[in-house]
């Protein structure tokens, strides 16, 4: 398989977010700013390169009926340590990402990609199909997070650009600013990828 | 290597040894990141206090006590410089919030005038409500003693503006120093 290819198309053909639509969860909840998403996506794509390293290693050692237990068990450890770092290191991000950490357990991106994908590869191409699929999802979390913050805010990874008391378009950074936003960058995305076919 | 075969003795266990594995390695984790977590905590909380009193040089944290009030106990922490008490760090609260809870630090000078204050945890609107974190709402606050004057905001007759299309959140942050004035008066002081 060409591994360029397998690692590339986590970004377009294949992103978690724009064209899969898959974890829109914490997709829609975390990215009312840009540093937010980056924080979320880079946390996500921890968990998944190492649950996919994980799993590509020991799928040969799991009977096939008990493999979805013991994928959430390996993913759920990754999520705990990725947790306990943050809240140790760097407490301000913990506590802007709140309850999403925990929720990256149930992510449906690292499980599918442990089905679909690791249990049936080998470790390089495991590793690579991790790191291409997280930080495509890191990529899409950071756009949104950091449209929605220029839009609403005046601001890009907390530098203002706007004076401080101007009026920007609040409902940006509210939720339904979220949904309109996912759905251009959708439309776009898809603009590319049929132009490109 | 062959994929396993289903049978019951090989779940049991693959899961068992699955599982142990992965509580072995997060207990490993907890015990590394326990101190550094605590250290963080104990930061955050006196970063609180030193923004709402003056300089200080004692541990606030170590002397901290609480007074009852009508939302549960309030976390009082005493800044001392040398020996004399220059001002209480109260964590207060209010149900009033626009979306749930607002935690509130504020500095309350021996005879209750407010030094400073900060909002510590809180839901409200981004853009909206969290402008209450802004020196323009809050530094309004600043020497007003709440025994003395109404710090109620101004459409319910006292002397605080409201932020511009956040009067609940407004109205809850004066809600929360009050309680804390309320309280400390009450036999806070130590």
């Amino acid at each position: 398989m060409n591994q360029w290819k397998n690692f590339s198309k986590g970004f377009f053909k294949e992103n978690a977010v724009f064209v899969l639509l898959l974890g829109l969860c914490p997709t829609l909840g975390v990215t009312s700013s840009a540093i937010n998403g980056l924080g979320m996506g880079l946390a996500t794509a921890f968990v998944l390169v190492m649950s996919n390293l994980v799993i590509s290693l020991i799928k040969n050692l799991i009977p096939d009926k008990v493999r979805i237990p013991v994928f959430i068990v390996v993913i759920a450890s990754f999520v705990t340590i990725v947790q306990l770092t943050m809240e140790a290191f760097v407490p301000s991000l913990y506590d802007a990402l709140g309850l999403f950490i925990p929720l990256i357990v149930v992510n449906c991106i690292i499980l599918g990609r442990a089905e679909a994908f690791a249990s049936k590869n080998n470790l390089v191409s495991s590793l690579i199909d991790g790191l291409g699929m997280g930080l495509g999802f890191a990529m899409a979390l950071t756009m949104l997070g950091a449209i929605r913050e220029i839009l609403g805010n005046g601001s890009i990874f907390d530098i203002r650009f706007v004076p401080e008391d101007a009026s920007t378009m609040l409902l940006f950074i509210l939720s339904p600013g979220a949904f309109i936003v996912l759905g251009y960058l959708i439309a776009f995305i898809n603009r590319l990828n049929k132009s490109k076919s | 290597m062959a994929k396993k075969e289903s049978n019951f003795l090989n779940m049991v266990f693959t899961l068992f040894i699955v599982t142990a594995l992965a509580a072995t390695a997060l207990g490993f984790v907890y015990e590394l990141t326990k101190e550094p977590i605590a250290a963080a905590k104990l930061k955050a909380k006196l970063e609180a206090v030193s923004l709402v009193v003056p300089e200080f040089d004692n541990n606030p944290s170590d002397e901290m006590y609480t007074i009852p009030s009508d939302l549960g106990d309030l976390e009082c922490y005493p800044a001392r410089m040398g020996d004399e008490l220059i001002g209480t760090a109260i964590s207060t609260i209010t149900k009033m919030g626009f979306s749930g809870k607002i935690i509130v630090m504020v500095g309350l000078s021996p005879d209750g005038t407010i030094i400073q204050s900060a909002a510590l945890d809180h839901l409200e609107t981004p853009g909206l409500g969290t402008k209450m974190t802004q020196p323009k709402f809050k530094d309004q606050y600043i020497d007003k003693n709440p025994g003395k004057e109404n710090i109620k905001v101004t459409k319910d007759g006292g002397i605080i503006d409201a932020i511009t299309a956040s009067t609940i959140t407004s109205r809850a942050y004066s809600d929360a120093i009050q309680r804390a004035y309320d309280a400390y008066m009450k036999g806070g002081q130590k």
